[in-house]
């Protein structure tokens, strides 16, 4: 369904089955398949985490927390049953890299939800797609099924004496969903509210037992790193940034497209080599490059690593790997606009500065872009943004607010165009290059 | 209301996966809906009861999310993707062409229940924007022709 690219400079981890018939089991096998697993077992819990721990993975849903450090925080001794839960509920504007590993590599995510079962000693694992996601869901269930039936899941997994299922879980619509707490109650059958931390999931998650929570695509990369070695995986990448990432290339560009690419590759050539530039009779005007809710780089800032850490000194995120590249015929307003109608869509309405401060901001972008603006707006817009950040219970109003923060910071000259009820005049230049 | 054999089959077996009833809620809500085109007063009813909840927690859950509805729409839903990396890539176009192509607003059904039109968030096919989903279908790379050839299609094949 999805088209895949390629590139040279591309280090293929997770994506090394794509295109290869993987979804059949016996593909699968042949391509290494359950082997980590197997792996993992004769290593013991504690050998894994240290594994994963050495391999220096880090969230890929967007906050980069290391992985073996969180599956570390699952107390040993429970008296409730402890899970993982694999975040499949991609929803990030900007991201469509989980989608690929489903469609491709559906056992990895398995092996990987089982690698993370056996290291914090949980029996049940639940992969949760977004209800969007159906086709995907369909691939998912005749995975888990067909494992199923050659004994990999269920009762003493490879003769360990270990018990464990592996089930599929769809939602209906909702991006705050893919924020942990709120995945969790999702998946409890509730409306998707944050809940507050502490306690952390790992602790006191999923009814109430310890869990663990990953997005799809750090789950799929562990069975790589117990077969490669954490070593090899962190080596990958750059110093505490292990392995590669998959970079999904979105915008006018001549070769969008998800490519997995090392960890700290430059920004710049990941633009202008690996996706061919942009389209032509376009300029760049700005970066989005971690999804739609960090902050955006103007083009004299793009000349920087893809890491967490470096990404976060340039001033944005790495995020969730979409990179979402703005033209010249892209009015800045516009796209706040759309930005913050999304978020305000998203907002589940809990937390009053999120609920409050996102509608503010749709009702101030709407009237400005169309020519009603007054000089004080963009300060007020600024000032509403900045009173949400950490001001509730998810990070939903964070991601809200910084990029708006962050494009008036920018491209303020472009917001104060747009004031004395003139008309967008960069939508003008748009469309002038549409006619001719 | 009397789950179909199909839906009877994904609640037993279901339920057995969670150690709690309401665990099936999201969904099953979302099969009930595949099958009878939304949510019904009766459908909401039964899962309620099969949950060992009231109405009005199962109606509760229905609001918050977006693909859930509790009124059937036309039976092709074109979900078209406006979120920014389609933006990018002329969403707005795709979905004025939508529009007049259909002779329908957003969120509005044509008058034979054909077709159902909606302006939708981030569907992931950001890298083959602008898209849209024509109920669980992805179509990517979208031109107008692209459309046109889409929704004259789906009238062809209901002609026949």
């Amino acid at each position: 369904m999805a088209y895949l690219v390629s590139h040279p400079d591309e280090v293929k981890v997770v994506s090394k089955r794509f295109g290869m018939g993987a979804t059949h089991l016996d593909r699968y096998l042949e391509l290494d398949g359950y082997k980590a697993v197997q792996k993992a077992i004769s290593m013991g819990a504690d050998a894994i985490i240290n594994e994963v721990k050495t391999s220096n993975l880090r969230g890929r849903g967007g906050a980069g927390f290391p992985t073996g450090l969180k599956w570390s925080f699952v107390p040993k001794q429970s008296a409730k049953p402890k899970y993982v839960l694999c975040n499949g509920d991609e929803s990030e504007p900007g991201t469509c890299k989980d989608r690929l590993i489903f469609e491709h590599d559906p056992h990895a995510v398995i092996e990987g939800v089982m690698i993370a079962a056996l290291a914090v000693g949980a029996k049940s694992g639940y992969i949760y797609l977004r209800g969007e996601y159906r086709y995907l869901l369909e691939i998912m269930e005749k995975a888990v099924a067909d494992a199923y039936a050659r004994g990999f899941i269920g009762k003493n997994i490879f003769g360990s004496g270990v018990d464990l299922d592996i089930f599929t879980h769809s939602g209906a619509g909702a991006y705050e969903v893919g924020e942990e707490s709120a995945l969790m109650e999702s998946l409890e059958g509730k409306r998707g509210i944050p809940r507050i931390r502490p306690p952390f999931p790992a602790v006191v998650g999923l009814w109430g037992g310890p869990t663990v929570i990953n997005n799809a695509e750090t789950l799929a990369s562990v069975p790589h790193i117990i077969l490669g070695g954490g070593e090899w995986f962190a080596n990958l990448g750059t110093p505490r940034n292990g392995g590669t990432r998959l970079f999904c290339m979105s915008g006018e560009l001549e070769r969008p497209g998800v490519y997995e690419l090392p960890m700290g590759y430059n920004l710049k050539k990941m633009i202008y080599d690996v996706s061919g530039g942009m389209t032509k009779g376009k300029n760049l005007k700005g970066v989005v490059p971690g999804g739609s809710s960090v902050q955006i780089l103007t083009p004299d800032e793009i000349d920087v690593a893809m890491d967490f850490d470096s990404m976060m000194k340039a001033g944005s995120m790495l995020g969730s790997g979409g990179v979402i590249v703005l033209d010249d015929q892209m009015c800045i307003v516009r796209f706040a606009l759309r930005v913050t109608k999304f978020y305000q869509h998203e907002s589940c309405g809990w937390c009053i500065p999120c609920r409050e401060g996102t509608d503010w901001m749709k009702k101030t972008l709407t009237r400005f872009h169309a020519g009603g603006g007054v000089a004080k707006d963009i300060d007020n817009l600024k000032y509403l943004a900045e009173n949400m950040l950490g001001r509730t219970f998810c990070p939903l109003g964070d991601a809200a607010a910084m990029p708006v923060i962050s494009y008036i910071q920018k491209f303020r000259k472009e917001f104060e165009d747009h004031l004395d009820g003139k008309p967008c005049p960069y939508e003008k230049a748009a469309e002038a290059a549409l006619v001719s | 209301m009397k789950f179909s054999d199909q839906l009877e089959q994904r609640f037993a077996t279901m339920v057995t996966h969670y150690p709690t009833k309401r665990s099936v809620l999201v969904p099953m809500l979302l099969y009930i809906q595949d099958e009878l085109g939304a949510v019904t007063d009766e459908a909401i009813h039964e899962i309620a009861q099969r949950t060992e909840l009231t109405d009005l927690e199962v109606r509760n859950v229905i609001s918050y999310y977006s693909m859930l509805r509790t009124r059937p729409v036309g039976k092709y839903n074109l979900q078209v993707c406006t979120n920014v990396s389609c933006l990018l890539r002329g969403a707005d176009d795709i979905f004025e062409h939508c529009k007049k192509k259909l002779g329908i607003g957003n969120k509005e059904s044509t008058p034979d229940g054909l077709f159902h039109l909606e302006e939708v968030e981030c569907i992931g096919a950001c890298s083959w924007a602008p898209a849209l989903m024509m109920n669980y279908e992805f179509h990517e790379n979208l031109t107008p022709a692209k459309i046109d050839e889409l929704i004259d299609g789906l009238k062809k094949k209901e002609e026949q």
